[in-house]
């Protein structure tokens, strides 16, 4: 590989990252008439509790997809090769549906009559709870939809892949001589574990969960679709600015910019469990 | 040899898609609301004419504010209060209506309206008003009537609100008996608390998606545009439609085309052809809104013309309000409120 066969994607860079990076950070300084201006960010403050709600909740999806997309990768990795393939397109297989389809089939998953719904009250356990529980007015369905736990859910269905393929493609790759010698020297299997195997993948833990965070905190079709919309994400505070009544690309900047340094930090916070023993590890800073 | 073959299928690429874009000059640019159109007479057009339409559509009347100030487009179809907004700020050009022969087609009841006073920058696609739309299984009739029914704790959970700010405050203003084009804050304000009074008996807020939850049943009342309803209503027989007593939003969608459209003499032809009675009728039929054209009018059956639903009566106009374009400062304060609501 020569040098210069980077030069297309230097150009691309600059023109499709470098350039609108810049172009935010200009909006997000200046006021409707171009005057260098904070009150983009001054005015952010009345907004504290959206940030608040989006970061908790992308927090919480992120934690849900590690909890399961962790034992997910290291089962999958032990697998005999030809089945791991299997199992990778097992978990590739609803991302080659598009986004909002996948959000949509699980609001009617969801809704009140929905699929769950439906299959509750016809094997009784609707009836059931109303006879165990017997609360005052008794209940049709459970409120499954239009919640936090529907917005997680969403969040959870659809960003799960990235964080399984990171992690299982570092598990892969580790050196089976590291595990045999650390059996070898006496430690038990969940020693092994939690010595070797586990601090070895961190690289794709750490990757996993950039790559989970980052889409769940900024998201705005979840929140609208799952959960009602009676609650703004970030992703929706930002949508209003370019498509609501005052149209203020300034301030949805400014968010922009305050939402790209926040997750900087949490990044950097994060990286600093990484304790600099994998090479691959360095993907983000 | 790799890199020469490369090379050719590329140059190969590029010529047969500048062929393609070369294969007809004559385009007209269209920018419409979502499912606001027969796409039938879109083919019709183009075999009349020969001109090529290019179609694209746009969920609400912010967004296609924001897309014009980096693209271009020849015929767009704004309502009435953003066709004011984009005049007073001169992204719409006048249009020559000696072009637009079919003109005199439109009912002089939804020319000359306050958002465009000379007629001289929009043609009439459609209008319509905003009314509540309700199962009448789960309703109880006497509950109706008034806008008051989406705040009614005995439907909690089961009503829904609009998800843009000027049609949720807009009704929400008409039941505190304000005008909706107020630009007093104290009113404003009155309207976003009763809102967010009401948000625990709001199942949500949302727009295109009522068009599912009604006629599923996820959800019993939501305000929506009386052409919805109808569709609505065909999909599910137990629902029903009424434009509240403390009057409402008429509003009037007009076709127009920006200052920076680069085929105008198409527009123009566009224009004239949704205007033709055929066309007109034949889109009506299809979106379920209500046609500002004389003809399509006058053809139709009585059942429908009499029918307030397909076509509100004239006290519904009477007692309606068109949204005006609002000053600079107010719309800020609308999404103040709005992003507070939602908080």
């Amino acid at each position: 590989m020569k040098k210069y066969m980077a030069y297309p994607y230097g150009v691309w860079m600059l023109i499709f990252i470098i350039a609108p990076i810049l172009l935010v950070v200009y909006y997000a300084f200046t006021d409707k008439s171009g005057a260098l201006t904070l009150g983009n960010f001054t005015s952010m403050l009345s907004y504290t509790s959206i940030f608040g709600r989006s970061f908790l909740l992308a927090f919480a999806a992120t934690v849900v997809c590690l909890l399961l997309g962790y034992p997910l990768a290291y089962i999958m990795s032990k697998q005999p090769p030809r089945w791991q393939n299997f199992y990778m397109m097992l978990i590739m297989l609803p991302m080659w549906m598009n986004f909002l389809l996948r959000t949509y089939a699980w609001m009617s998953i969801l809704e009140n009559n929905g699929f769950i719904n439906q299959f509750l009250q016809n094997i009784g356990v609707i009836r059931l709870l109303n006879t165990l529980l017997r609360p005052e007015a008794p209940i049709e369905y459970l409120p499954l939809i239009n919640t936090g736990g529907a917005v997680v859910l969403g969040m959870v269905y659809n960003f799960l892949p990235f964080m399984v393929l990171p992690i299982y493609n570092v598990l892969i790759k580790i050196d089976k001589k590291l595990i045999e010698a650390a059996q070898d020297l006496g430690a038990p299997s969940g020693a092994v574990f939690r010595k070797v195997i586990f601090p070895l993948s961190m690289p794709g833990v750490i990757a996993g969960i950039t790559m989970v965070f980052v889409p769940a905190v900024s998201t705005f079709v979840i929140s609208k679709t799952l959960g009602g919309g009676k609650e703004m994400l970030i992703g929706d505070l930002i949508d209003l600015q370019f498509m609501g009544n005052a149209y203020n690309p300034q301030l949805g900047s400014a968010i922009a910019l305050v939402m790209m340094a926040l997750v900087f930090l949490c990044m950097l916070i994060m990286n600093r469990f990484d304790d600099g023993s994998g090479e691959e590890g360095g993907l983000l800073l | 040899m790799k890199k020469i073959l490369a090379l050719a299928l590329s140059a190969l690429l590029m010529t047969s898609l500048t062929a393609c874009g070369g294969s007809s000059d004559e385009v007209v640019n269209v920018y419409n609301w979502g499912e606001y159109i027969d796409t039938d007479l879109l083919q019709q057009f183009e075999k009349e004419t020969g001109i090529r339409v290019v179609y694209n559509t746009f969920e609400t009347n912010e967004g296609l504010y924001s897309r014009l100030q980096s693209e271009s487009y020849d015929v767009v179809i704004p309502s009435d209060y953003m066709i004011a907004r984009m005049i007073d700020e001169g992204m719409l050009q006048k249009l020559n209506l000696d072009n637009i022969p079919n003109y005199s087609l439109i009912d002089s009841k939804y020319t000359h309206l306050e958002y465009d006073p000379e007629q001289a920058y929009s043609v009439p696609y459609t209008w319509g008003a905003v009314g509540i739309i309700y199962n009448t299984k789960k309703v109880d009739e006497a509950d109706t009537g008034s806008w008051d029914l989406l705040w009614n704790p005995k439907y909690a959970g089961q009503t829904a609100m609009f998800d843009n700010s000027r049609d949720a405050l807009g009704l929400t203003l008409k039941l505190l008996g304000y005008s909706q084009n107020t630009t007093d804050k104290d009113e404003l304000r009155a309207a976003a608390d009763k809102i967010i009074a009401g948000k625990d008996n709001f199942q949500g807020f949302w727009m295109d998606q009522i068009l599912e939850k009604l006629p599923n049943e996820e959800i019993l009342i939501a305000p929506y545009y009386n052409g919805d309803a109808v569709t609505m209503m065909e999909d599910n027989p137990d629902l029903s439609f009424y434009i509240p007593k403390e009057g409402t939003n008429v509003f009037v969608d007009a076709m127009c085309i920006p200052a920076n459209a680069k085929n105008i003499e198409n527009a123009e032809k566009f224009i004239n052809f949704m205007c033709t009675t055929e066309a007109a009728a034949a889109n009506a039929e299809y979106i379920g809104y209500s046609s500002p054209q004389r003809e399509v009018y006058e053809q139709l059956d009585e059942e429908i013309k009499n029918d307030p639903i397909h076509y509100p009566g004239e006290d519904t106009i009477a007692n309606g309000e068109v949204f005006r374009n609002l000053p600079e400062e107010i719309n800020e304060y609308y999404s103040a409120l709005w992003t507070e609501i939602l908080r």
